[in-house]
């Protein structure tokens, strides 16, 4: 039953040839079982999860099912649902019971869909290889000696893993695109504002956005459909009318017209990674795409732009950790300033830390205009090339990771390697665009490559069109890792 | 790896670069979060490669440009003054460290 | 050597919305500790900021009571520090770019008229409350009140000494009244105000160095806080030292400043625009519509009222000092239809006396401007005098037959004598019974001219009227 996509699991469900109750058991079984190996999951709870199904099932059997009724979703514990622990990946927030539901959640609950549990990730979303999670790592299906990339590296993994059908993850600086590309799934980052943040702990709130994991484009599509939406909670929630997704999926690529800016394709990419991705532009090619060389002069800039705006609202975001109102608090502290220094310095890991501390430096009294301000304007420097680009394609083609997933252990004592691995995922957050990784092939030792997409504002029907013609041609997005796959 | 971000330019290091021991614990209180002095020096290197990372932007020339301080071009969008909000004390603190008679209990606060 | 004090103003006007300014909570007083505190308010995890429209609205009707400029496009920043009353670690606040900029309000001083200039006004949300009663070394923390709309309102150092900055505070808590912004409510910490203050050689005309005393929440302490803060700074200066500028807090019990410990990250709040929040854009037609229901304001009411009523300078400022004392005076000056002099003494003498001892305001008063007007007709068209007018006012109070003053004149026989048949009677019978008295003002003492009046208005109970009594006399004597 897990070797099935979401829509062809949505298929069944709703000719009701499976139950939700009889595949969630399983997936269930699947994900406990695989636990140990992987770790993808923080929580796990059975009772939750299986009276879900059964209200899918009886919702089904009313005929009152929607898309995705009865579908077993795990989702990134970064979003609060209500009496669901909520870790954040953190000891910060290891015995937090989440007294209400993230607006992602609320969705996929009126949707139908079963909660399959909380997946694994990098301490408050910031990592590229899930090693900062307090929960211990998530380790890669393809090779468990590998990072699954972060930071909602469970939530890849479990993709990947053929233990959830799809899962929810949110991206800041690549953390949805970059494990999907290195577990060889598909993972969408939506436009900023698409998703509502209500609910999602924020780690730089001017760049999070939630979005979908899974096998295909046709199910990250069915996934956002549910996902998307305006909130009046969240103030940067834009208010367009719904859309359905799926609606351009079948559209033929011909006359499409792709960008390849220079500056993702030269020698910072490995050789593995660049042979795949030029598989794909001839596939694109083939299929009746255009290639066009562009150039995105400030893009080279994104990463230190980036290390300063999300460090900066990180800062102020995660200060609400006080161990006062909820959260971890120390168990030996002096005066309030003490409860305050010790809560925080054993609440937090060492990565959330130093970001927190280089937050804090450029916003602090007289760093304020050499980094925050001028990281604000070689921001807007950057959304500008990207305009400009859009004048002249209709999406712009990378590799989503520089290589392919590299070793536990490997970048855990250099930052700034480590930072550098979301070189080609950071752009598109900071200018608020949508992008999208897809599999592409494999690289020399047999691990999966992401073909980053990047398209126009609101244009994910665009993307996903692509991503889908693509998959109909390839069968990258079929192959499970081994031991996965039966 | 990518190189050209990889390496900074050593010609745009800002002198104040070097992140001093005092410059690590004056941020640390700001964060309110404790480095013990031995945590320090590791700190400082660290936040200091970083920091190396980061003085790439800093030499670009950004007169006359407007900050983006968010990702879409938006107005606020506002909200009827009305009351919509309940008393959930009673579930709100259930996840609290220490509280007594509906208080959030801190120790002592000094004004 | 000679000092002038230089005063600056921040009032912390505590937007009257009901709900809070950035959650759905209410904002009513007096709540059980942290019942109207919501996740927002809480700070929980995954929250987000949502404006309120009333609070915008305020600020708007503020900027345009004040004269200021209204910002199209204003900016919320985030203020970050730590405080076990500020659940999120930061505040969010108006810094770079504020909602209004400029204006001035115009106070009375001994010396005349003064304009004080204010820098400007922005919206930001208040804290939460720490109590220190002693549950057992710590201090408890209640969230209702975080997250409160205030406006901000900055005062240019243009006030000299304590007196002004009492009158600035005095009139701007008129005014946050009278355009219904802010309940003016100081024990509830309505209208809390902080005073930069410093001083400076006499003739000098740069600004010494300041310290800003926090949260004065009356008029006398304001004014306490002030005298005793620069007389501390005076003393320093004069004895060699320097005055180092920080935030200091005023303790009423010992009518002393000091310096807030709280306060030692002042320097280095971290502002930076609140990502979660968007621009807040302020169109025209908003601007004009709150303009167009903005109320007539206390300046042009004032000056209407000298124009229209013919009254003094200082009668117009004391009845213009509420919107709803001057809507009773008008009422009242209406239901009279002619000699709006009268209706202004009073309203200024009898009522607000009354009123004071009550301790209400004119519109909870039990005389309505009706029932004072039609008193008032009757001292006019010499039913009763003025003297008599009281007593006839205090059982209008009281509620006496139904509240008619009229009822209560004939009802009491207060009704005056103004037959010179009566009146001669009487004033021939009071100088039969007094003959020294007439011996003496024909002697040429004048006083003995008021006893004999006084003796008639005796003989009548009041009721004789007082002109035609001293006519009479006079005849008689003469």
């Amino acid at each position: 039953m897990h070797r099935h996509t979401l829509a062809e699991l949505a298929r069944l469900l709703a000719a009701r040839q499976i139950s939700s109750l009889e595949l969630t058991r399983h997936l269930l079984e699947r994900a406990r079982s695989l636990n140990p190996r992987l770790n993808a999951f923080i929580t796990l709870d059975e009772d939750k999860t299986l009276a879900q199904a059964s209200a899918a099932d009886a919702r089904l059997a009313r005929g009152e099912g929607a898309a995705l009724t009865g579908i077993p979703v795990a989702h990134k514990d970064i979003f609060l649902a209500d009496g669901w622990r909520t870790t954040c990946g953190s000891h910060m927030l290891e015995n937090f019971v989440a007294p209400y539901d993230s607006f992602v959640i609320e969705r996929f609950n009126d949707a139908g869909a079963v909660n399959l549990g909380k997946t694994n990730m990098d301490e408050f979303a910031m990592g590229s290889s899930n090693e900062t999670s307090y929960f211990g790592p998530v380790r890669n299906p393809w090779d468990e000696a590998r990072v699954p990339g972060g930071s909602s590296g469970g939530s890849a993994a479990a993709v990947a893993a053929r233990v959830s059908p799809g899962a929810t993850g949110t991206d800041t600086g690549g953390s949805i695109r970059q494990p999907a590309a290195l577990t060889g799934i598909c993972g969408l980052k939506p436009t900023y504002g698409v998703c509502s943040r209500w609910g999602m702990i924020a780690f730089a709130s001017s760049l999070d956005q939630a979005g979908p994991l899974a096998r295909s484009a046709e199910d990250c599509a069915l996934l956002l459909n549910v996902m998307a939406g305006h909130d009046a909670r969240d103030s940067t929630s834009v208010a367009r009318p719904p859309e359905d997704y799926r609606r351009e999926l079948a559209k033929p690529l011909a006359g499409l017209r792709v960008g390849l800016p220079k500056e993702y394709f030269g020698d910072g990419v490995a050789a593995d990674v660049a042979r795949a991705v030029q598989g794909a532009i001839e596939e694109l090619q083939h299929l009746g795409a255009h290639m066009v060389e562009i150039s995105l002069p400030n893009v080279k800039l994104s990463v230190p732009v980036y290390y300063v705006i999300a460090p900066a609202e990180a800062s102020s975001n995660l200060s609400r950790f006080d161990g006062v109102r909820y959260g971890h608090r120390a168990g030996d502290y002096g005066d309030l300033n003490d409860l305050y220094c010790q809560s925080r310095a054993e609440g937090f890991g060492a990565e959330v830390k130093r970001r927190i501390l280089i937050g804090t430096y450029v916003l602090s009294h007289g760093y304020y205009d050499a980094y925050y301000l001028q990281a604000l304007k070689v921001r807007r420097l950057i959304a500008d090339d990207h305009a400009r680009a859009f004048g002249e394609v209709d999406v712009i083609l990378g590799a989503t990771a520089p290589s392919t997933a590299f070793r536990l252990g490997d970048k855990t004592d250099d930052p700034v390697q480590m930072y550098l691995n979301d070189i080609f995922t950071i752009a598109a957050p900071l200018a608020g665009l949508p992008a999208m990784s897809v599999p592409c092939g494999f690289g020399d030792t047999g691990l999966p490559v992401g073909l980053h997409l990047v398209g126009n504002y609101f244009e994910e029907a665009r993307l996903l069109n692509l991503a889908h013609q693509y998959q109909l041609a390839t069968d990258w997005h079929r192959r499970a890792p081994k031991g996965f796959g039966d | 790896m990518i190189l050209y971000c990889a390496l900074p330019d050593k010609r745009n290091l800002a002198t104040d670069m070097n992140l001093t021991l005092a410059d690590v614990q004056k941020i640390a209180h700001l964060a309110r979060i404790s480095v013990t002095p031995a945590q320090t020096e590791e700190v400082r290197i660290k936040l200091t490669g970083i920091f190396a990372l980061i003085a790439q932007m800093q030499a670009v020339d950004t007169r006359g440009v407007e900050p983006m301080a968010h990702a879409q071009d938006v107005s606020l969008s506002l909200r009827d003054d009305r009351v919509t909000e309940s008393d959930q004390r009673e579930k709100f603190q259930k996840i609290a460290p220490q509280v007594e008679n509906g208080l959030y209990l801190v120790p002592k606060v000094i004004e | 050597m000679n000092w002038e004090i230089v005063v600056g103003i921040e009032t912390h006007a505590q937007l009257s919305t009901q709900s809070k300014i950035f959650s759905g909570s209410s904002t009513a007083f007096g709540a059980a500790p942290n019942s109207q505190a919501s996740a927002i308010d809480l700070a929980l995890p995954g929250v987000l900021p949502t404006l309120n429209r009333g609070a915008v609205e305020r600020a708007i009707r503020f900027g345009l009571a004040v004269g200021a400029v209204i910002s199209p496009r204003s900016v919320f920043a985030r203020k970050n520090y730590f405080y076990p009353d500020l659940p999120k670690g930061y505040q969010i606040s108006q810094y770079e770019l504020p909602i209004v900029v400029g204006g001035a309000l115009a106070i009375v001083t001994p010396e005349g008229e003064k304009s004080i200039r204010l820098t400007r006004a922005h919206l930001e949300e208040d804290a939460g409350k720490s109590l220190h009663e002693d549950f057992h070394g710590s201090s408890g923390i209640d969230l209702n009140r975080a997250g409160t709309p205030l406006l901000e309102i900055v005062s240019e150092p243009d006030l000299r000494g304590a007196a002004e900055a009492v009158a600035y505070a005095r009139t701007l808590h008129a005014l946050v009244r009278w355009i219904g912004i802010c309940d003016g409510n100081m024990q509830e910490g309505s209208f809390r105000c902080d005073a930069n203050v410093s001083v400076r050689p006499r003739g000098s005309d740069t600004l010494g160095t300041r310290c800003e005393i926090k949260n004065l929440n009356s008029f006398r302490f304001l004014e306490k806080a002030i005298e005793y803060e620069a007389r501390r700074q005076i003393e320093l200066i004069e004895d060699g030292g320097k005055v180092v500028q920080q935030t200091r807090l005023y303790d009423p019990d010992q009518g002393e400043t000091r310096a807030m410990r709280s306060k030692e990250d002042a320097h280095d709040y971290r502002y930076f625009p609140d990502p979660d929040l968007p621009p807040l854009v302020v169109d025209e037609a908003w601007i004009e519509r709150v303009r167009g229901e903005l109320p007539e304001l206390p300046e042009a009411k004032k000056a209407r009222f000298m124009r229209q009523y013919g009254l003094a300078a200082y009668d117009a400022h004391s009845l213009t000092a509420s919107r709803e004392m001057a809507d009773y005076y008008e009422a009242t000056a209406a239901a009279l239809g002619h000699d709006p002099k009268i209706a202004a003494n009073w309203v200024m003498g009898e009522l607000s006396a009354a009123l004071n001892r009550h301790e209400i305001g004119p519109e909870a008063s039990p005389i309505a401007p009706e029932q004072l007007a039609s008193l008032l007709a009757r001292i006019l068209d010499g039913t009763i005098s003025g003297k008599i007018a009281k007593d006839v006012f205090e059982a209008l109070w009281a509620g006496e037959c139904g509240g008619n003053s009229d009822a209560i004149i004939a009802a009491r026989g207060l009704k005056q004598i103004s037959d010179t048949g009566a009146i001669e009677a009487l004033v021939d019978a009071v100088l039969a019974a007094n003959p020294r008295s007439v011996d003496e003002f024909r002697a040429g003492k004048d006083k003995a001219f008021n006893a004999l009046v006084g003796q008639v208005m005796k003989a009548s109970r009041g009721q004789a009227n007082p002109a035609q009594v001293n006519e009479v006399l006079k005849k008689k004597l003469g």
